[in-house]
């Protein structure tokens, strides 16, 4: 018996009827082909967040961001007028990659007055222009405006930067977005600096990570033992059900009910939960974030515990009601490795007790984290043996079916088009 | 030389080895530590944690002296072996054999 109302139609399933209700397959999980269709028709062609304002703190403030998928290292850059610009990370003169440290493959972030080639020292301001090249007379007919660094379509939305490497983005970041998402404009993201980042790498395709964290039909079994047997027990007798799904263009929503710890008798609670007034669900203490905008717990469900808004393709936001939120990328690097980032985000602390309470969160994330991550492995090398080739999904996992239906679909569309000569 | 404010002198011998002021350096301790430092270091610390956090809200968080920040990081360390205490019975996560989560940024403190 279901302890939420559903859709007229019956299930939230059927309320979107082009995802059907049968079994489906993983091949696009499995197969290296495939994944090249993904980068040729989702990685190279639509936008993809790459991180916050904040990491932008001033003029000259830059990252590097290696994006395999689609075959490109991008350097962001806060330019002398404070814009945000995002540039392929490639030096004119001979293609040297022009920021990094150490090692050319990994990510590097700092603060400057100006790119220098490490190869021959070519040098671009921060808005791209190219204004040194050493022993320029040895050149031939060297227009130096025509080689700044070549940009990438770069965007900002709620201090959240997304880059684009299509030739022409084919839509606007905030028509990309829709309602459902840009409604959460004035959640005070730009307040909550105060961030706990982990990253990992996972041998498993980049959508069966998505699918651990779009579904909740699997804590009550895969997590048990966080928790007190008695809750366990609880937990796992009533299963898992979520309030409200919604889906909106490629992006999809899950809200689900809260849980107030605070009123459970200490048998149901682990006994540093009670320490440090927190837990999985973020600090049992509120605090103020001043009125919610309308896209947050679009639903009203009540008691409310999160929104996951999971944005196409691959990064999620995921707000709690306990007023903290979280990020999440996932980076593919072929058809069964990606690189996982989370980003856990609170309030700066205003004293010890509410510093401590944030690290229990952050930490109890972890722990849950961990055992997501290990078991997309196992899936992986289940379905990638080919033995078995269609699953199940229930009711409870209408988000995973979305996703792999919404990939196909993009890259059907791409593929529809006539051949043109494309990057 | 004492690392910790005099009041909480009782902690002073788990302060050298659980005083860390990252997630890294925590965590690889609690994986290279055994059950039973572990179990030792809670029952000592956990009973003082009340009295250790209203200790520490005395001051601004981001002025902390050095005796208090050494134990904050020890409460920090609480709250990382609490989950092989509490909860696993053994340092690792069960069934994490392959998975890592590194963390490259926290707050200070």
């Amino acid at each position: 018996m279901a302890r939420f109302p559903k859709p007229p139609e019956g299930s939230w399933t059927e309320h979107y009827p082009a995802l059907g209700t049968g079994p489906v397959s993983y091949e696009d999980s499995t197969s290296p082909e495939f994944y090249e269709r993904e980068r040729r028709a989702i990685f190279k062609r639509t936008w993809l967040n790459v991180g916050r304002v904040e990491e932008l703190p001033r003029s000259g403030s830059y990252f590097t961001k290696e994006i395999a998928a689609a075959n490109a290292s991008v350097v962001v850059v806060r330019g002398k007028d404070g814009e945000v610009r995002a540039f392929h990370n490639i030096c004119r003169h001979r293609g040297n990659k022009l920021v990094w440290n150490d090692y050319p493959l990994e990510e590097t972030r700092g603060t400057c007055r100006q790119f220098q080639c490490k190869y021959h020292g070519w040098r671009y301001d921060l808005e791209g222009a190219l204004n040194f090249v050493q022993q320029e007379s040895e050149f031939f007919d060297l227009d130096k405006d025509a080689y700044g660094l070549l940009p990438v379509h770069c965007d900002v939305w709620a201090g959240f930067i997304f880059v684009n490497f299509a030739p022409e983005a084919e839509q606007p970041l905030t028509e990309f977005l829709g309602p459902m998402v840009t409604d959460l404009e004035g959640y005070p993201f730009d307040e909550m600096t105060a961030r706990f980042g982990y990253r990992t790498n996972i041998a498993a395709n980049w959508k069966l990570f998505m699918d651990a964290f779009q579904e909740f039909y699997h804590a009550p079994v895969l997590h048990a033992k966080q928790s007190p047997q008695k809750y366990s027990a609880m937990a796992q007798q009533a299963g898992f059900e979520a309030p409200h799904y919604r889906i909106e263009g490629p992006h999809r929503l899950v809200s689900t009910s809260g849980v107030r710890f605070w009123e459970m008798d200490s048998e149901l609670v682990k006994p540093m939960e009670i320490t440090t007034r927190s837990g999985l669900f973020g600090p049992w203490d509120e605090v103020d974030l001043g009125e919610m905008p309308k896209g947050v717990n679009p639903a009203h469900c009540d008691p409310w515990g999160l929104d996951s808004f999971q944005v196409f393709p691959n990064f999620v936001i995921l707000l709690w009601s306990q007023g903290w939120y979280l990020t999440y990328h996932y980076w593919p690097t072929s058809h069964h490795t990606h690189v996982f980032e989370g980003n856990v985000y609170f309030l700066p602390a205003t004293n010890a007790r509410e510093r401590i309470a944030q690290e229990m969160a952050a930490v109890t994330f972890k722990e849950f984290a961990l055992q997501d991550a290990n078991t997309l492995e196992a899936t992986q090398m289940g379905i990638e043996s080919g033995y078995v080739d269609r699953f199940l999904l229930n009711d409870q996992e209408v988000l995973c079916r979305h996703l792999h239906k919404e990939v196909a679909d993009w890259i059907a569309a791409y593929e529809s088009v006539p051949e043109v000569p494309r990057p | 030389m004492t690392m910790l404010p005099t009041e909480f002198a009782d902690l002073e011998p788990f302060a050298p080895k659980w005083c860390l002021p990252s997630e890294p350096g925590r965590y690889a301790m609690r994986l290279s530590s055994s059950m039973d430092e572990m179990y030792e270091f809670y029952e000592a610390i956990h009973p003082r944690a009340a009295a250790a956090i209203s200790h520490l809200e005395r001051f601004d968080l981001y002025g902390l002296p050095e005796d208090a920040t050494n134990l904050l990081h020890l409460l920090y360390s609480m709250i990382m072996v609490s989950f092989p205490v509490e909860a696993w019975g053994q340092p690792r996560v069960p069934d994490t054999g392959s998975a890592s989560f590194d963390c490259f940024t926290e707050p200070a403190p």
